[in-house]
């Protein structure tokens, strides 16, 4: 699906003005009668230092933006292979222009903006933790791809037998790619239906944010991610 | 033997914190004897460690209250599972309420463990999102980076938020290893068998160069410590103030200068010579002359 498309659905033909550059999105569009910000990438985009630079400045243009009237909440739309794999990429310092890119999303958190991550396309490794899975609220849509590696090439560089991966990945959700095992680790709160109103799910998205993270507690009431939570308490607690 | 001979490098990570906090000041959370071991792991026959191969804990350092967590680089990889992933995250969790004068992460890890790959991918965004919350609560974070497995993807993110991030010359941190991009993109983009090609790229010295490691000590672990003491004396001297949208601003024009400066270098030895006198002696200068040098072009 085009990202046309996908914004005629979300906000109603004409309801929308996001503009590509690139693999880079960015624009307004509207939910519930209230003006909100759009920011992301498109056509899997592989993230480098300049598409880095270039989500990290729509983020603080809209917080700038907003600093004295009430800030609008910011849909973003993931649609990335994962980093760029490049040396000149890397020299530069790749991780510091990905870690500039979470300050940012965590200033506009900080500022009020609310935010909503919806992954449209795939979503993989590093550029799905640059930006899209810090949002507080993370959505799929029914197509969406999420992984940090495919099974063939996860069992050649961790070696291990590719047969047993496969029998594993159909009992546990924990390493096999899949936005639906990402759901019952409490990594992605919704996927979204090709038959649902996606105007309304991503209202109510919106609507049900909370600001503390979460993620771990959803993680085992779905069954997907026993251990994360209680781990964590106990080291807090200690 | 003693701390001054101790290289960070060849230690474990029980090691270099038993050299960087005080004497008998550490007490250990969710020890090795709770036996709080990944279950993914078990389930592929892969070897166990009953710290999940992180140690956390709280100590003093120079009378100093620290919250630190060490990963074990001989494990995995230091790699991130659900459980490895958790106790940082409570660590970090922890701080918010304990509020000590700094938290400590010794980062020795190579990123997402792939045995569990979806739980850390999860646990490494929640570390990030702890990160940041420590931080905006005023309690800086320092990365320490100069074991054998370095700070590499997720990881090297999480390093990057830290306040403070400390590099030996040894230490490497980037996002995704040589390897990595050799394996997809070919020997020519990347050569990982090219051990100064790859430290010219990922290494200490260049790290510190760009401003992206705030400190180059030496290899050693009282070294490492005598930086953490000193980051801490200035964030007792001014506390940690949450980030700004002035500061991001500022940090985004540095960093897109930075890619226009060098827009086509794929080597160390270019940021070496748009930065040093005599770009060729930068590889031998001691950590010493290094930074008197780096600072003479500030």
């Amino acid at each position: 699906m085009s990202e046309q498309i996908l914004f005629d659905r979300l906000f109603g033909a004409g309801g929308h003005k996001i503009s590509s550059e690139g693999l880079f999105l960015h624009g307004l569009a509207e939910v519930d009668g209230q003006a909100i910000s759009v920011i992301g990438t498109r056509d899997h985009a592989a993230i480098d230092v300049t598409l880095a630079l270039r989500i990290a400045d729509a983020i603080l243009q809209t917080v700038r933006t907003d600093a004295t009237t009430s800030p609008r909440p910011i849909l973003f739309i993931a649609d990335t292979q994962g980093q760029a794999l490049s040396r000149h990429d890397e020299l530069l310092g790749l991780n510091g222009y990905f870690a500039h890119v979470a300050r940012c999303v965590d200033l506009a958190r900080r500022q009020g903006h609310q935010l909503v991550t919806l992954i449209h396309g795939e979503a993989v490794s590093g550029g799905f933790l640059a930006y899209g899975m810090l949002a507080d609220r993370i959505c799929a849509l029914p197509d969406a791809q999420v992984r940090v590696m495919d099974l063939r090439a996860m069992s050649r560089v961790a070696k291990i037998n590719l047969e047993k991966l496969e029998e594993l990945a159909a009992v546990s959700p924990v390493f096999a790619p899949g936005a639906e095992n990402y759901w019952k680790m409490g990594g992605i709160h919704e996927i979204w239906s090709a038959k649902d109103n996606w105007t309304e799910r991503l209202a109510a998205s919106f609507a049900s944010i909370t600001n503390s993270d979460s993620r771990a507690a959803i993680g085992v009431e779905r069954g997907g991610r026993k251990l994360a939570a209680s781990i964590a308490q106990l080291v807090a607690d200690a | 033997m003693t701390g001054r001979s101790i290289s960070y490098f060849e230690a474990s990570a029980r090691l270099r914190l038993s050299g960087l906090v005080d004497a008998n000041s550490f007490s250990e959370f969710c020890p090795p004897a709770m036996r709080k071991t990944s279950p993914h792991l078990a389930r592929l026959d892969a070897p166990l460690a009953f710290d999940d191969g992180v140690v956390v804990g709280r100590a003093t350092l120079a009378g100093h209250s620290v919250l630190v967590a060490a990963q074990e680089g001989r494990f995995n990889g230091g790699a991130v599972g659900e459980v490895h992933g958790a106790k940082i995250r409570g660590l970090l969790d922890k701080a918010v309420s304990e509020k000590p004068a700094a938290v400590l992460l010794l980062v020795d890890s190579g990123g997402v463990r792939l045995h569990e790959a979806n739980a850390g991918l999860i646990a490494i965004s929640e570390i990030m999102r702890a990160v940041l919350r420590a931080q905006a609560a005023g309690i800086p974070v320092f990365a320490l980076v100069g074991g054998s497995c370095g700070a590499f993807g997720g990881m090297g993110i999480v390093t990057r938020l830290c306040a403070e991030v400390v590099m030996s010359e040894q230490g490497r941190l980037a996002l995704s290893g040589p390897e990595v991009i050799e394996t997809v993109k070919g020997v020519e983009e990347f050569d990982s068998r090219d051990r100064a090609l790859v430290w010219r790229v990922t290494g200490g010295k260049l790290r510190r160069a760009l401003g992206e490691a705030t400190q180059l000590v030496d290899d050693l672990i009282p070294a490492f410590r005598d930086a953490a003491a000193d980051l801490i004396a200035k964030y007792q001297a001014q506390p940690l103030t949450p980030v700004s949208l002035e500061e991001l601003l500022g940090e985004h024009a540095k960093l897109t200068a930075r890619s226009e400066r060098f827009s086509n270098a794929r080597d160390g030895r270019e940021i070496w010579q748009a930065i040093f006198a005599d770009a060729a002696r930068v590889p031998e200068l001691s950590v010493d002359d290094f930074n008197r040098q780096l600072g003479e072009q500030a």
